[in-house]
């Protein structure tokens, strides 16, 4: 007997970055309504750049986001550097990608930790667990404070670094005054990263337990990623499109626009992106179903164990996903910092522009790929921004989850609470970060 | 000691501030002995009905409606502490605010859809009082610890520096911006933060707001003279923290 009238109303959803609603009525097991809402204020930062010189303009827009400001830092570096016909040198390239990784797991570590472990554990928050489940929070924060460590060790601090900057750094990591200072402080990075690896092998098992909660629910879509002749898109590449069939195909990051496809709806001011169908997904599971094959051994073997193969279309899994993904962050930094041993680390100085024109540059931030652009004049100062984020490029496919999980769920004969909590777990599932939302949507289906 | 219930509130902002608390590692559980987060959206689906000692509040007024929602916050709690940049100046959101085309180079033609309407960036003390202020961009977590400690402990001023940047600078053995032919706000920037941005290689960027009867004028000279920098830019360098504290605002 399937569920016959359901009203939920979440204002303000808990446990996700920025604001969102949620409002589903169900009469006589129809669905009336279901919408996914987003009333965050509107901050306007590709407005902010106009006018600003280039050397300040990553400074303005890693203010887009607390928790991705490393990846708004990359992506808007690239994208100036484009712009300006600046290419970085290979201790710079490798910099940046042991910067970007160390993103990737801090967020993913907040992340499922302290944003989806409470739902699978049955509380409503991380704090409850500090007394009955001590030893996994000092976990968990021990393992975000590794996280805050490797990037700050790199960038000067995670939330908005300060030590990245357009053509290369402006300082050596850690703040060592000599290269060699320099390779002491990475090689004590590098023992800290495989002093993690019981940690992660706990977390392992923490997930393993509770993995059954995680909703079998799935529906085919399209995942967009970057894709990397070097490693597991993340730092760079180009604009991979994962569809359902399992074809994939690839775009220059230039060519973002034909990708995102920003569009208003008639009902709405909504701004939503879309490709081949009517929305896709972007995160670790769109970059886990494109680059599945480059992630680390030791990732791949978790991945197996818990239950995540490619390719993958339980939007829930994302959350796994990220964690495999952790695992292969601590790996491959270990990879890149002997490699950064080999070169030998040098003092160098920035590259500086050899023209001014407009750029594209593009990453992965721990929910998905983003793309920056901006021009500039023949003085430096910025005259146009772009900045398209993850997390609206995900809300269309919110959206489209949230119209067939409500029928999944009154057919599963859940009851309001359970509904709201699934639709609640959907959300978090794909870590939004609405704050980031440069672009304002409003999704409105049903009314 | 009853724990001092702590709430966290979130405005127009990146929740950056937010997440610095995550990054104590281990001793934040030593934190928890001390307070008690009783609301924090971010991080909680708990809500409280109870009174709130300590209200922790990030991000800029920027729309009418969402006065009642401070006003309501303030209702509910014995102490307001603006909580980051944009709380306590309008911090970064105030870049737009001398332009008045913004909404139409973001939105275009839907920019006059209501609730898109958003205003110039404010402090949060444009709406309501407010007794803390823990400035920065990001704020420094352990000026935050400070704060929470006097709090705690009841002592009734909660100390922030008056002095510059400069003076860090000169405390930590940085060499100065302008003599690796650079630029910096430092000289009238209020210090607090311990000066990471110039020790990184990066000029001061005044995220904590000025110094007491701070020089703007000649800020812009030496910019000039100094720093190399390019007359209007040297005229426009303040907005991109300050923009609300300038004479021009």
């Amino acid at each position: 007997m399937a569920t016959k009238n359901a009203t939920i109303n979440v204002n303000h959803l808990t446990r996700v970055e920025g604001h969102g609603n949620i409002v589903v009525n169900v009469k006589e097991g129809t669905v009336e309504k279901c919408e996914w809402q987003v009333p965050e204020a509107p901050r306007f930062f590709e407005a902010m750049v106009r006018g600003r010189h280039y050397s300040e303009v990553a400074r303005i827009t890693s203010r887009i986001c607390g928790i991705c400001s490393v990846g708004h830092t990359l992506a808007s570096l690239k994208a100036s550097e484009a712009a300006l016909g600046i290419k970085v040198s290979e201790q710079t390239d490798l910099l940046r990608r042991i910067l970007k990784h160390a993103e990737n797991f801090d967020s993913h570590v907040l992340h499922v930790y302290f944003l989806v472990a409470p739902d699978l554990l049955g509380v409503p928050s991380v704090f409850p667990l500090v007394p009955t489940h001590g030893d996994v929070v000092k976990r968990a924060l021990r393992m975000k404070r590794l996280g805050h460590e490797w990037g700050s060790l790199i960038g000067g601090r995670t939330t908005h670094p300060t030590r990245a900057i357009v053509g290369g750094f402006a300082s050596l990591p850690g703040g060592a005054r000599t290269p060699r200072q320099a390779e002491a402080k990475l090689v004590e990075l590098k023992e800290k990263l495989l002093g993690c690896v019981p940690d992660a092998v706990e977390t392992y098992k923490t997930l393993l337990s509770l993995a059954g909660g995680i909703p079998a629910f799935t529906r085919e879509t399209e995942y967009i990623a970057l894709v990397d002749d070097v490693e597991y898109g993340l730092y760079d590449g180009k604009v991979g499109c994962f569809m359902p069939d399992g074809s994939q195909e690839i775009f220059d990051v230039e060519d973002y626009r034909s990708v995102t496809n920003e569009f208003v709806v008639d009902q709405s001011t909504a701004k939503f992106a879309k490709h081949n169908l009517p929305s896709y997904m972007t995160g670790a599971l769109a970059r886990f179903n494109n680059n599945h094959e480059r992630l680390h051994p030791e990732a791949k073997k978790l991945a197996v164990g818990l239950g995540l193969t490619a390719p993958c279309f339980n939007p829930f899994m994302n959350s796994i996903a990220q964690f495999v993904e952790c695992v292969h962050n601590v790996y491959t930094t270990v990879g890149l910092i002997d490699k950064l041993l080999e070169i030998g680390l040098k003092d160098e100085r920035p590259v500086e522009p050899t023209k001014f024109g407009r750029g594209v540059g593009a990453a992965e931030v721990p929910r998905g790929i983003l793309f920056h652009e901006y021009a500039y004049d023949e003085n430096g100062f910025c005259t146009m921004g772009n900045c398209i984020i993850p997390t609206n490029q995900n809300h269309a496919n919110i959206q489209g989850d949230f119209d067939e999980l409500v029928p999944w769920l009154i057919e599963a004969d859940k009851n309001e609470k359970e509904m709201e909590l699934g639709l609640e777990m959907l959300v978090r599932a794909y870590d939004p970060c609405i704050s980031c939302s440069t672009h304002y949507l409003d999704v409105t289906f049903k009314k | 000691m009853a724990k001092v219930k702590c709430a966290w509130f979130d405005f127009a902002s990146c929740e950056g501030c937010q997440i610095e608390v995550t990054n104590f590692g281990e001793p934040f559980v030593q934190l928890l002995e001390n307070i008690e987060p009783v609301e924090f959206r971010e991080a909680m689906s708990e809500k409280t009905t109870e009174p709130i000692d300590v209200a922790f509040i990030e991000g800029s007024f920027t729309r009418e409606v969402d006065r009642r929602r401070l006003e309501d916050i303030r209702r509910r709690a014995a102490v307001v502490v603006a909580y980051g940049a944009c709380a306590a100046s309008g911090g970064i959101n105030a870049l737009k605010n001398h332009q008045d085309d913004y909404a139409q180079e973001v939105y275009g033609a839907d920019k006059d859809r209501p609730h898109l309407n958003s205003q110039k960036a404010m402090p949060i003390s444009a709406a309501i009082k407010v007794d803390y202020e823990i400035r920065g961009c990001p704020v420094d977590k352990d000026e935050f610890i400070r704060v929470v400690t006097q709090l705690v402990k009841g002592t009734e001023k909660v100390y922030v520096p008056s002095y510059s940047v400069c003076m860090e600078c000169k405390r930590n053995g940085t060499v100065c911006r302008y003599d690796e032919g650079d630029y910096c706000l430092g000289p009238i920037a209020r210090a607090g933060c311990g000066a990471p941005c110039p020790a990184a290689g990066i000029p001061c960027e005044a995220c904590r707001g000025f110094v007491d009867d701070a020089n703007q004028e000649a800020m812009e000279k030496v910019l000039i003279e100094n720093g190399k920098l390019p007359e209007q830019w040297a005229k426009t360098k303040s907005r991109m923290f300050t923009a609300n504290l300038r004479g021009d605002a």
